[in-house]
C-alpha cells in the first residue's frame, strides 16, 4: 500500500520533467476538455436532475410536524445539493464515467505499444499522455459541479410544484433563506480537489497495466475503486479541516 | 553504429540476458535471431532505453546511452525510429497524423513541409492515397508499412524493428524486408531487426547475431549461417523440413 502511494507520487513527479511545447499541450487540453466536458454533461444533468426530485420528495416525506414551513424542504434540498450530492456524488459517477475511460485508454495504449512509441520517440509519455488529462479534469469537473448544483435544484422544483409538495413561491423562498455563500465556495474547493484525485489516480492505474486485454479491465475497475475510496476520504477530511467548528 | 556491451537483465530470479556484446553496422539491416523466448525483444527494449539493463552499456556512435543524463538520452532517442511488432500506430489518428506525429511533436517545422515530408515517406512505402485512413480500416501489413514510415519521418541514424514479418503472408514479408534493406541503405541508417522468419534471415541477412538462452552465440552473414558449426544455431536454422532437405541436397 505505501509502496503503491509512493509509485503514484513519483508517477505524479515524472509528468513536469521534460515537457513538451505549450502548444502541444494547449491542443491536448482542449480535446480532452470537449471529451471530459462535453461527454459528461447529460449524463450529469440527469442524474443531478433526478437526485434533486427524489430529495424533495423525501425531504417532504419526512417533515411529519405542520409547524415546519414547507420553504424548509427547498433549504434541505439546496444544502444537501451544494454541500454534497453535486460535488461528492457527482464525483462517484465521474469516476465511474471518465475515470474509467482514462484507465481503459492508457491500459490499450500501454499493451499496444503505443506509449512505448511514444518513449522511443524521446517523449515524456507521462507528461504528454496524463498532464492534458489532469488540467482539462480539474477545468471542467467544477464546471460540471455547477450544472450539477443548478440541475439538482431545478429537478427538486419540478418534483415538488408539479406533485404539490410545495409551491413554487414557498420553494424559491427557501433556496433563498439563510444562504450561506461559504457552502458554495466549499463545494468549488472539494470539485477541484476531486478532479484531480480521480484524473491522476485513473491515468496512474490505466498507465502501469501489464499484461493483455483482460488487464485492461482489470485496471479500469481499479481505477473507479481506488478514485471513489480516494474521493470519500477526502471529502471527509476537507469537511472536517474546512466545516468544523 | 551501435556498441552493445555486456548486457545483462534478469526478472527475478530469471535471467534473460547474460552478458551480451555485438556491434551493429552503419547502413544495412542487422539482424538478432532466436528462438521465441531468448531475450531477443527484451535486449531490443534494453538497446532502445524501454527496459534498462541490470549490467551493461549501449554505445551510440561511442556515446553512451545508460551513462548519460536525461538531456543526452533525450536527444538520443530522437534520433531513432522503431517499427513495433503489432504497428503501435495511435488508434485515434488517420495515418497522415500518424506519420507527422513526430514532426508535430518534435520539431517546428511548417505545415505544409510536414505534408510534404509525410507524403514522400508515405510514397516510400507505397501508401500514397492512404493518408486520410484510419488504423482500422487498414491491413497488418499496410499497418507495418505505415509504422516504418513513422519511423522515418524524422531522419532517424537508427531503426529498430521488432519482428517486422509476424503475422505476415510470406508476400508481404518479402516486401518489408525489402523495404527495411532498402531504407537502411538508401538513408545509411543504423539498423537493427528482431526476427525468427529465417526467410528474412535469408533475404537481408547481411549481419546476424544469434542470441540463445540469453547469450550472444554466433555472429556473421547469410553466406555462412549455414556452415557455422554451432549445434544451437543448426538446431534452430533447421528447423523445418525445407531447410532441411535443402541441406541434405547440399
Amino acid at each position: 500500500m505505501i509502496t503503491e502511494i509512493g509509485k503514484y507520487f513519483m508517477f505524479l513527479g515524472t509528468m513536469f520533467v521534460r515537457r513538451e511545447s505549450f502548444k502541444t499541450y494547449y491542443k491536448l487540453v482542449l480535446e480532452e476538455c470537449v471529451s471530459i466536458g462535453i461527454g459528461s454533461l447529460f449524463l450529469v444533468a440527469l442524474v443531478s436532475t433526478f437526485i434533486g426530485a427524489v430529495t424533495t420528495v423525501q425531504t417532504a416525506f419526512n417533515m411529519v410536524s405542520d409547524f415546519i414551513p414547507d420553504y424548509v424542504i427547498s433549504q434541505v434540498v439546496r444544502e444537501m445539493v451544494v454541500l454534497e450530492l453535486a460535488p461528492t456524488i457527482m464525483a462517484v459517477i465521474y469516476a465511474g464515467k471518465v475515470g474509467s475511460s482514462m484507465a481503459s485508454g492508457l491500459g490499450t495504449m500501454r499493451i499496444t505499444e503505443q506509449i512505448d512509441a511514444l518513449e522511443v520517440m524521446g517523449i515524456n509519455s507521462v507528461s504528454y499522455l496524463v498532464l492534458p488529462k489532469i488540467v482539462a479534469s480539474l477545468m471542467m469537473y467544477p464546471l460540471l459541479v455547477v450544472v450539477a448544483g443548478v440541475c439538482g435544484m431545478f429537478g427538486g422544483y419540478l418534483a415538488g410544484t408539479l406533485t404539490g409538495i410545495i409551491s413554487p413561491n414557498d420553494y424559491v423562498l427557501g433556496l433563498r433563506s439563510s444562504y450561506n455563500e461559504f457552502t458554495v465556495i466549499f463545494a468549488l474547493i472539494k470539485s477541484v480537489v476531486f478532479a484531480f484525485l480521480v484524473a491522476s489516480i485513473s491515468s496512474y492505474k490505466g498507465y502501469n497495466t501489464q499484461g493483455g486485454a483482460l488487464e485492461v479491465g482489470v485496471s479500469s475497475t481499479q481505477a473507479v475503486t481506488s478514485s471513489v475510496i480516494a474521493v470519500l476520504v477526502a471529502d471527509y477530511l476537507l469537511a472536517q479541516l474546512l466545516l468544523s467548528k | 553504429m551501435i556498441k552493445i556491451d555486456n548486457i545483462t537483465k534478469s526478472f527475478g530470479e530469471k535471467v534473460v540476458l547474460n552478458g551480451v556484446s555485438g556491434v551493429f553496422e552503419k547502413g544495412k539491416p542487422n539482424l538478432l535471431i532466436g528462438a521465441s523466448g531468448t531475450g531477443k525483444s527484451v535486449l531490443l527494449k534494453c538497446i532502445v532505453g524501454l527496459v534498462t539493463p541490470d549490467k551493461g552499456e549501449v554505445f551510440y556512435d561511442n556515446r553512451p546511452f545508460y551513462a548519460s543524463d536525461r538531456d543526452v538520452k533525450t536527444d538520443i532517442r530522437r534520433e531513432m525510429g522503431m517499427l513495433f511488432q503489432g504497428g503501435a500506430l495511435f488508434d485515434s489518428k488517420t495515418v497522415e497524423q500518424n506519420v507527422m506525429f513526430p514532426l508535430d511533436v518534435l520539431t517546428k517545422m511548417p505545415l505544409d513541409e510536414k505534408l510534404d515530408r509525410v507524403n514522400f515517406c508515405l510514397k516510400r512505402v507505397s501508401l500514397e492515397n492512404s493518408n486520410k485512413k484510419m488504423p482500422s480500416e487498414i491491413s497488418g501489413g499496410m499497418k507495418k508499412r505505415v509504422g516504418i514510415a513513422r519511423a522515418i519521418v524524422n531522419n532517424p541514424n537508427y531503426l529498430f524493428c521488432d519482428e517486422p514479418n509476424s503475422g505476415l503472408d510470406p508476400q508481404t514479408s518479402v516486401l518489408i524486408d525489402e523495404l527495411i534493406q532498402d531504407i537502411s541503405e538508401e538513408f545509411d541508417i543504423t539498423t537493427i531487426v528482431v526476427t525468427h522468419d529465417m526467410n528474412s534471415v535469408m533475404g537481408i541477412g547481411e549481419k546476424i547475431l544469434f542470441i540463445y538462452k540469453g547469450q550472444n552465440l554466433w555472429v556473421g552473414t547469410k553466406n555462412d549461417i549455414t556452415h557455422s558449426g554451432v549445434q544451437e544455431l543448426d538446431d534452430f536454422i533447421f528447423a523445418n523440413k525445407v531447410m532441411r532437405s535443402l541441406r541434405q541436397q547440399e
